[in-house]
């Protein structure tokens, strides 16, 4: 038997895993396995208690035929035993099951974590690594509910062994990672940071994995780490190649410790402390200046250590995006590794110059290596090495070079690798569209895009295509001419003939003049491949008939024809059977007039970000998308195919929905709401982009209506109106993901005062705690202001999806200014008014800088949707706005006034308000100060 | 860093760790999937590829491909070592390691492996300290088994 026998060698495992290997087939395996099993079973069962030593013995067994891909159903319980045995080895194998073949077992959690805790608490440090391991390994929710709190003690305990420190520091992290929530770093911000100062290298670097995860999340309270990370780089990237002992490898000084450094720096911006700053841009320099020194050794391992720390490096420079000397330098040194013999290398340089393409310092230096960059993506061996060279090509592409990159993108399309065309395709027809100068190249290009790689010209490439060469009409009858010489070809891709029998149907007419191009010969050739294509395209195909009836009425006949002949009119597919029916009909009845309003040329669509871009923003986060996703955004155009007239509503309504393609028909807006596809509360004028939620109470104040709160799993739409002091929210709850959200609850709470007295509010109706995936359901509350209040009420929500409980709580957006009355009066009045209310504290006074432009319309919308009156040609200075208005309480009423006075040259803002009561000037001046 | 697989020439699945909660089925499909992906390559192409939204990065070593998953921002190079590390670690462990001590002795592998990461992220890369974090483990196991053998 080949195994080395160290430690204790368990003889029966190595003869069962022997015996595994010596099964001939599948079914002999499976078979030795289920003996193994019973026997296993019997043993578990029998009578006889079982020793440490055989227990562990078949359960290693266990594991290891769960590891061979089969299903273990029993023997947790007795896992569960090895991990109280005091002999190390029995813990150890059952910690290892554990770890390997967790279930959410809740009895069993319990009994895992109480032998945990027993470990944690042992102060053997051995049995203590064993408990955080284990901790780690399974990291799920209950253990951090357990253990959060414990783990940060133990990592920063002055007597905790290093070995200790270093488990307990990525313990801590695996926890953050899946329940950031239970771990509370607070207390022990300052003593985890300057763990980058621990004498023992291994401690540093445990540590700083923690502390780069909590600085991404928390960056302020951790900044301190910034000094801290530079002295200590400082010190390795100068100390001599043998000074760190076991932690140099292959003659480079801690080459992990220093990646995680700087890639901790990467959480901030550029240091602003002058010494910190200088010491780091010499210790970049230095990195820089190694990377042309000699190498200290021939092995892979210390280019591949010496280059990672490199790598590291330039990312850093590219993150500060500040020093256009180290850029440039990091340019030059990627421009040499684009031509190292190691593929590894090539690979890199490419893919971090990608990122150095989009700074302005560097932009230039990158473009000068584009004809490396060219022959990378010709002759490159390796596929993924290609795919860098295009996505760099793509990346250095502007308006100089956009003709070069074009054609050589398209001349490597057409011996691409199939996995990588879809994305070129798209990349292709976005550079295109983006640099293009004359459109007449445009059109060139796309057209060739679809010769060469039709099957991959996803349809938002042809539909933009053909949006603008709808809306520019100096290309048109370029276009037209192209697409019939490009139909000529005896085999031509079904893209190819839709877009050719659009802009046909649409511009036939450019080129009809022309005997070559006459309008029968234009007819035929369509035609010639309609029985070749698919359903969708000849519904298109039959429109662009339609259209060729109203262009050129001597092809009348012959159309009618083949409208009428019993393979169009009695189709067995009802769309084309219907188009056909209708066409016939419309080309014999209408008058000539009506024809031609009814096919009137199309209307230029409206101008918006490309849909190309969208998708492949989407496509981006290589290979994020799956097919289901494309699949889905096919079947959303679907409709589009052939659907010529109808698309020529979307100008006059441009729907703000997600008209994926720019081109559908948009949907009336409010007929979107019910539907089961489009999510949620397009009800609402407009969609706030994720406020965060102490953000959004400010955008509230102004108005009654939009999203309140958003993320992956959950939408909470809100509409609200107010009467007197009274008011009614509606919220809307969506379900965002595909899976039911399981114990939904929501509470409101009026913290402090509000509860007692001064608002009250209640739950009109109560929600059902299941919300399905995509649905939505809607709670209404109803709000009574008895008298003034500046919190605002919380609302909390509770909810399980997948399992794992949610828990989120948000300020409501009610604000004292909803129970406004606007006031109407004269100058006169105003005035007087203002002079009454004239003791010192019943006046809020505010200066402050404009947040937005000073626009006058937005201005007094904003004043409007405060919900006072907006008084004009009151003040007699027009730039300045005043307002009146009154707050019904139930306890009282409290008239306010307001004035705003804009400085448009200094951008600043003077707000006053008086009112009635001194809580409510002050409150009002509060709100209103973050508006503008 | 995700996840990590070794396997064989042959498609054998040697060792797997994973560092993200993944449920049985997706393990299976994705190891499948992935190792399909790796063998396909040739000797001379690049250690790295993307995969779904994470990169892999691979390195073969005798018959054994060692595979790491590691996050978009990850520092391809350096994980290469981290595989490197860990090579070395079961060398020295086993004496120059071969597949069958990793067949074999699994569970020992899978201890050097918790010793030298955890969650993914590095625990120490001194190889000093994380064999003599082993060893310690092993004289603990040969003084209890001669405890038994005495009692016997």
């Amino acid at each position: 038997m080949p195994a080395v026998s160290k430690g204790d060698g368990m003889r029966g495992l190595a003869v069962f895993i022997s015996d595994i290997r010596n099964c001939k087939s599948k079914e002999a395996e499976i078979k030795r396995i289920n003996k193994e099993l019973a026997n296993i079973r019997s043993k578990f069962k029998g009578d006889k208690a079982l020793d440490g030593y055989s227990k562990k013995k078949y359960v290693c067994k266990l594991l290891f035929i769960f590891l061979l891909g089969h299903d273990i159903d029993f023997g947790h319980m007795e896992a569960v035993n090895l991990l109280s045995s005091n002999k190390y080895t029995e813990k150890q194998i059952g910690y290892l099951f554990i770890s390997v073949l967790v279930n959410s077992n809740s009895e069993l959690i319990r009994l895992i974590n109480n032998a945990i805790k027993n470990d944690l608490s042992s102060r053997n440090p051995t049995f203590m690594c064993l408990a955080l391991h284990c901790i780690a390994n399974v990291g799920s929710r209950e253990m951090a509910e357990a253990f959060a709190g414990e783990i940060p003690r133990i990592l920063v305990a002055g007597d905790t062994m290093d070995s200790v420190k270093q488990s307990a520091a990525l313990c801590l992290l695996r926890l953050y990672k899946t329940s950031p929530d239970l771990v509370l770093m607070g207390e022990w911000t300052s003593r985890v940071v300057h763990l980058l100062n621990d004498q023992h290298m291994g401690v540093v670097t445990a540590a700083i994995s923690l502390i780069t995860c909590l600085s991404q999340k928390n960056p302020d309270e951790f900044k301190t780490c910034v000094s801290l990370a530079v002295s200590r780089l400082s010190r390795i990237v100068s100390s001599a190649s043998t000074d760190l002992q076991d932690y140099t490898y292959y003659f480079v000084p801690a080459p992990w410790l220093s990646c995680k450094l700087l890639r901790l720096l990467q959480c901030y911006p550029p240091p602003e402390d002058g010494a910190v700053k200088g010491r780091l841009v010499e210790c970049l320099e230095t990195i820089l200046n190694k990377a042309q020194e000699p190498p200290k050794s021939k092995k892979v391992q210390h280019s591949n250590a010496k280059n990672a720390i490199l790598f590291e490096a330039i990312s850093l420079i590219i993150h500060y995006d500040s020093e256009p000397n180290l850029l440039v330098r990091a340019c030059n040194q990627l421009g040499q590794f684009l031509q190292h013999r190691e593929t590894n290398l090539r690979y890199l340089a490419l893919e971090s110059m990608c990122t150095l393409a989009s700074s302005e310092f560097s932009h230039e230096a990158v473009k000068t290596h584009i004809e490396t960059v060219i022959n990378a993506l010709k002759t490159e061996r390796d596929v993924s090495v290609r795919q860098r060279a295009a996505d760099l090509l793509y990346a250095m592409c502007d308006r100089s070079n956009a003709k070069q990159i074009v054609a050589e993108m398209l001349s490597y399309l057409e011996t691409a690798d199939y996995s990588i065309r879809e994305e070129m395709v798209l990349k292709v027809a976005i550079l295109a569209e983006k640099y293009a100068v004359d459109y007449s190249w445009y059109v060139d290009t796309i057209l060739n895009l679809i010769r060469i790689a039709g099957d991959y010209v996803s349809e938002e490439v042809w539909y933009r295509v053909i949006q603008i060469v709808i809306n520019r009409d100096d290309v048109q009858g370029y276009a037209a001419k192209t697409v019939f010489e490009a139909l000529q070809a005896p085999a031509c891709h079904e893209n190819m003939v839709k877009v050719g029998g659009y802009i046909l149907g649409e511009f036939g007419n450019l080129i009809a003049g022309d005997p070559r191009s006459s309008p029968l010969v234009q007819f035929n050739l369509l035609h010639s491949k309609f029985h070749l294509c698919s359903v969708p395209t000849r519904a298109l195909l039959l429109s662009a008939y339609i259209k060729f009836i109203n262009l050129f009425p001597e092809t009348k006949s012959t159309i009618q024809e083949v409208l009428r002949s019993d393979s169009q009119i009695r189709n067995s597919d009802v769309e084309l059977q219907q188009r056909a029916v209708e066409y016939l009909k419309l080309s014999s009845i209408a008058s000539t007039d009506v024809l031609a309003t009814v096919l009137e040329e199309m209307p230029p669509f409206p101008e918006r970000e490309s849909s190309i871009l969208a998708k492949l923003k989407k496509k981006k986060g290589p290979g994020a998308v799956s097919v289901n996703e494309l699949e889905e955004g096919k079947r959303e155009g679907g409709e589009l195919n052939g659907g010529g007239e109808r698309g020529g509503d979307s100008s006059s309504t441009p729907s703000p929905s997600a008209d994926l393609l720019g081109l559908r028909a948009g949907p009336p807006v409010t007929a979107a709401a019910p539907s089961a596809g489009s999510l949620l509360v397009d009800v609402f004028s407009e969609a706030v982009k994720q406020p965060s939620p102490t953000a959004f109470l400010r955008l509230f104040v102004c108005k009654n209506n939009g999203v309140l709160f958003e993320n992956q799993l959950l939408q909470i739409g809100i509409k609200s109106e107010y009467r007197q002091n009274l008011g009614r929210m509606y919220l809307f709850y969506g379900n965002k993901t595909s899976v039911q959200f399981v114990t939904f609850t929501t509470t409101v709470t009026c913290p402090g005062e509000l509860q007692s007295h001064i608002l009250h509010i209640h739950t009109w109706n109560s929600l059902e705690p299941l919300i399905e995936g995509g649905a939505q359901v809607q709670q209404v509350i109803n709000i009574e202001c008895l008298t003034d209040f500046s919190d605002a009420p919380l609302l909390n929500i509770k909810f399980r999806y997948g399992g794992a409980l949610q828990n989120l709580t948000l300020k409501l957006p009610v604000t004292i200014n909803k129970f406004f009355q606007p006031t109407e009066m004269a100058s006169h009045d105003f005035f007087q008014r203002w002079k009454q209310l004239s003791l010192p504290q019943q006046e809020a006074q505010k200066i402050f800088k404009a947040n937005h432009a000073m626009d006058t319309e937005v201005l007094k919308a904003k004043l409007l949707g405060l919900g006072m009156a907006l008084l004009e040609n009151v003040d007699p200075n027009p730039e300045n706005f005043v307002c009146a208005g009154v707050i019904q309480t139930k306890a009282q009423q409290v008239g306010s006034l307001l004035r705003l006075e804009p400085n448009a040259q200094a951008q600043m803002y003077r707000l006053t308000v008086r009112s009635s009561k001194d809580t409510v000037s002050k409150r009002l001046c509060e709100l209103l100060a973050e508006q503008f | 860093m995700r996840f990590m697989l070794l396997f064989s020439r042959q498609g054998k699945l040697r060792l797997q760790k994973w560092y993200t909660a993944t449920a049985e089925r997706d393990k299976k499909k994705m190891v499948r999937e992935l190792m399909q992906v790796v063998l396909a390559r040739k000797p001379k192409m690049c250690s790295f590829l993307e995969w779904r939204d994470l990169k892999i990065v691979y390195k073969r070593y005798a018959s054994l491909y060692f595979c790491c998953a590691v996050e978009e921002q990850d520092n391809e190079l350096i994980t290469l070592e981290v595989i490197h590390r860990f090579v070395e670690l079961l060398d020295k462990y086993f004496g120059s390691v071969c597949e069958l001590d990793i067949i074999f002795n699994f569970e020992k592998a899978y201890f050097i492996l918790d010793e030298f990461l955890m969650g993914g992220e590095i625990q120490d890369t001194s190889k000093k300290s994380v064999l003599k974090a082993i060893e310690q483990a092993d004289l603990l196991q040969e003084v209890s088994l001669n405890l038994k053998h005495k009692m016997a």
